[in-house]
C-alpha cells in the first residue's frame, strides 16, 4: 500500500478515497494478523529449531536431555483426522443426499434444524460425552472384540480404556459431520433442476439422477466440504485433548489404534501451562505451533487450487 | 376445439367425428385423453385431447404461459418431478397409459426422450460420455457397441464432423448449438421412439437453429417428434401438423400447412397474425 497516496487522501477527504484506503487498511489489517502471528510463532520456535534442525520434524523423544521432536504428534494429527474423514465425510454426503434428494419437505427441515443445532454443540461437550460415553463404547464394543480375536496385530494393540487415537478419531468424525453435511446440501441444492432433468430424460432412476448429475455437478462444492471438514479436525483442541489419552515422546506414536497419544493441538494444550519461559520445552511447543499452522495453511491452498480448477471446467457449462 | 386431419387420401373430417372423444388415427403413437395437469392450484392442462401421429413432426405453439411445455413433460412423466405437480387422465403410447399403475417412469423416459431449452450437457463429462450415458445407465458395457452407438447417435445429430477429433473434451467446451446437438444426440442414443424438443432452439443463433431444423427434419422418418416452439415460422418449415394452445385448452390442431392458411378458429387467426402472445 502507499502511504503517501493514503495521506494525499486524508488532506482532500472525499468519501470515495476515504472509503477506498479504509476499506484497505481493514482489508490489509487480515494478513497482517496473520503475519504478526506466523513472525511471533517463528521467533518463540527459533531456539527449538536451530537446535534440533530438522530433526526437530523427526525427532520421537520429548524431554530435555533426549530433546525434543514433534513427529508422534504431527502423526496423530494426521491419524486423527484421517479417521474423522473416512468415517465422517460418508455419513455426512448421506446425510446431505437424504436431506436434498429424499426426504419429504417436513423431515427436511426438521433434520437441517437438528443439524445445524448439532454445529452449535461446545466442543468441551461433545469432550465430556467421549470420556464418559464413547471411549466405553469403544472398549467395550470395538476395543476389546477386536483384541480378543486379533490381538495379534500390532495395529489392534494397547490397553488404554478407550482413551486412544480410535475414540478421538470417532469425536472427531462426529464433530465434522454438521459442517460437511450442511456445505454439501447446499451445494447440492444449487444444482440447477436442467441437470437432473438431463439424467432425468435418459431414464436414470433417482440414486442414478443423483449420482450422474448431483454428485458429479457439485463435487468441487463437496469437496472443499470435506476439506472444511478436514481443517476442523486438525485443529479441533478440546474434545481430542479429553479423549486421546496424552501420551508424550515415543509411546505417543501411532502405532496403534487402541494406544494413548497426542496431536499436536493437544500437546499444545496440556503442556502451554506448565512449560517455563524460556525453555526449550516451550520452544519446541511453540514449534509444533508453527507446523500446526503450516498444515492448516496449505490444507486450504490445495483445497482452493483444486476447487478452482474443477470450477474452471464447469464454467463453460450453459448454466 | 377444431380439427382438421386431412391427408392426400383421406376426405376430411366431418364435425361430428371431430368431436367424437377418444377417436384414434390410425397410426397414432400418443394420445392423451382428458389429460389435466395442475402445479400445485394452479391448473395449467384442462381435458386436453390429442393424438400424434407417427414419424411425423407435431409443432406445439402458443402464447407464454398456455401449457405448451406442460404437455409435452406429461408426456414423458417429467412434469410429475415438480414438487405438488400432478396431472389426471390417460396419456396413451402405442395403445397403452403410461400413467396406469405399476409402471415405471425411467421405461417411459427411456422410449419418450427429452430436449430441453437450454443445453444441459453434464459438464463433468466428455462428449462421448455424455452421448453414452443414457446407455450405460442400461447397462450397456461393450466397448464398441458404444462406441457405434456414439458415432451414429453424434452423426445423426449433424455434429459428428465437428467433434470427432474431439470426443475425450469436456461437453461444456462446446459453443451452444453443438451443446443443442449433443444433447439432441444424447437422447437419440437410446433410441427412443418419440423425441421430445421444448423450445430446442430459444437459446440459440439463427445458424445453430437452422442446423437444428434440418437434423429435425433428417430423423422424423425413424421418429416421432413433437416440438415446442415460440416461432411461428419455425413451426411452419419444421412440423407436419400444428397444435395451438391457449390457456391449457387445446384450440386448433391439424395439419400445418392448412392450420398456417386457413385457421378454422379466430384465436388461431388473432395468434397467427400477431394479435395477442
Amino acid at each position: 500500500m502507499n502511504f503517501e497516496k493514503l495521506l494525499e487522501g486524508l488532506k482532500h477527504p472525499s468519501s470515495d478515497v476515504f472509503f477506498k484506503y479504509g476499506s484497505l487498511v481493514f482489508a490489509a489489517s487480515v494478513v497482517g494478523v496473520i503475519a504478526l502471528s506466523m513472525v511471533v510463532l517463528v521467533r518463540g520456535a527459533f531456539p527449538a529449531l536451530t537446535s534440533f534442525g530438522f530433526r526437530f520434524l523427526t525427532g520421537v523423544n520429548w524431554d530435555a536431555a533426549a530433546g525434543f521432536g514433534a513427529l508422534p504428534y504431527i502423526l496423530g494429527t494426521l491419524v486423527t483426522a484421517s479417521i474423522a474423514i473416512i468415517i465422517g465425510v460418508p455419513i455426512s454426503l448421506g446425510i446431505a443426499i437424504f436431506l436434498a434428494e429424499m426426504a419429504p419437505d417436513v423431515i427436511k427441515v426438521a433434520v437441517s434444524n437438528i443439524i445445524e443445532l448439532l454445529a452449535a454443540v461446545p466442543s468441551i461437550i461433545y469432550g465430556l460425552w467421549g470420556l464418559y460415553v464413547l471411549r466405553v463404547w469403544v472398549a467395550n464394543y470395538v476395543q476389546y472384540p477386536l483384541q480378543n480375536s486379533f490381538g495379534f496385530l500390532p495395529i489392534f494393540s494397547g490397553t488404554s480404556y478407550g482413551l486412544n487415537f480410535l475414540t478421538a478419531g470417532l469425536i472427531l468424525a462426529i464433530m465434522i459431520i454438521p459442517t460437511v453435511a450442511s456445505i454439501s446440501r447446499e451445494v447440492m441444492v444449487s444444482v440447477p433442476v436442467s441437470q437432473r432433468e438431463a439424467a432425468y430424460s435418459v431414464g436414470a432412476t433417482r440414486w442414478e439422477v443423483v449420482r450422474m448429475s448431483v454428485l458429479s455437478y457439485a463435487r468441487s462444492g463437496i469437496f472443499g466440504a470435506a476439506v472444511l471438514g478436514l481443517g476442523r479436525a486438525v485443529g479441533e483442541t478440546m474434545a481430542v485433548t479429553m479423549v486421546i489419552g496424552g501420551a508424550t515422546g515415543a509411546s505417543a506414536l501411532p502405532t496403534s489404534l487402541f494406544k494413548p497419544g497426542q496431536t499436536m493441538a493437544t500437546i499444545l494444550v496440556n503442556q502451554l501451562s506448565e512449560a517455563e519461559s524460556g525453555s526449550l520445552q516451550l520452544a519446541a511447543l511453540l514449534g509444533i505451533g508453527l507446523v500446526l499452522f503450516a498444515i492448516a495453511f496449505g490444507i486450504n491452498i490445495v483445497a482452493q487450487l483444486l476447487v478452482w480448477r474443477v470450477l474452471k471446467v464447469q464454467a463453460g457449462a450453459v448454466e | 376445439m377444431t380439427l382438421h386431419l386431412q391427408t392426400e387420401e383421406k376426405q376430411p373430417l366431418s364435425r361430428e367425428e371431430i368431436l367424437q372423444p377418444h377417436r384414434t388415427l390410425e397410426n397414432s403413437k400418443v394420445r392423451t385423453e382428458d389429460l389435466d395437469a395442475w402445479y400445485g392450484n394452479n391448473q395449467v392442462l384442462k381435458k386436453l385431447n390429442i393424438e400424434v401421429r407417427e414419424h411425423s413432426v407435431t409443432a406445439i405453439i402458443g402464447p407464454s404461459g398456455c401449457g405448451k411445455s406442460t404437455l409435452i413433460r406429461c408426456l414423458n412423466r417429467m412434469h410429475e418431478l415438480v414438487p405438488r405437480a400432478r396431472t389426471s387422465g390417460r396419456v396413451m403410447l402405442d395403445g397403452s397409459d403410461i400413467y396406469a399403475k405399476g409402471i415405471d417412469p425411467v421405461t417411459i423416459r427411456r422410449r419418450v426422450g427429452m430436449v430441453f431449452q437450454k443445453p444441459n450437457p453434464f459438464p463433468t463429462m466428455s462428449v462421448y460420455d455424455n452421448v453414452a450415458a443414457g446407455l450405460r445407465l442400461n447397462g450397456e458395457r461393450n466397448h464398441s457397441v458404444l462406441d457405434r452407438a456414439v458415432q451414429q447417435s453424434l452423426e445423426l445429430a449433424f455434429l459428428w464432423d465437428e467433434v470427432k477429433g474431439d470426443l475425450d473434451k469436456s461437453g461444456a467446451s462446446l459453443s451452444g448449438g453443438q451443446q443443442q446437438r449433443l444433447c439432441i444426440a444424447r437422447a437419440l442414443a437410446v433410441q427412443p421412439e418419440v423425441i421430445l424438443m421444448d423450445e430446442p432452439c430459444s437459446a440459440l443463433d439463427p445458424t445453430a437453429t437452422a442446423k437444428i431444423e434440418e437434423l429435425i427434419a433428417s430423423i422424423k422418418g425413424n421418429y416421432t417428434v413433437m416440438i415446442v416452439t415460440h416461432n411461428m415460422q419455425q413451426a411452419a418449415r419444421v412440423s407436419d401438423f400444428t397444435a395451438f394452445l391457449y390457456l391449457g385448452q387445446l384450440i386448433e390442431y391439424g395439419e400445418t400447412t392448412s392450420l398456417f392458411e386457413n385457421p378454422v378458429e379466430e384465436l388461431t387467426e388473432r395468434y397467427l397474425t400477431g394479435k395477442f402472445g
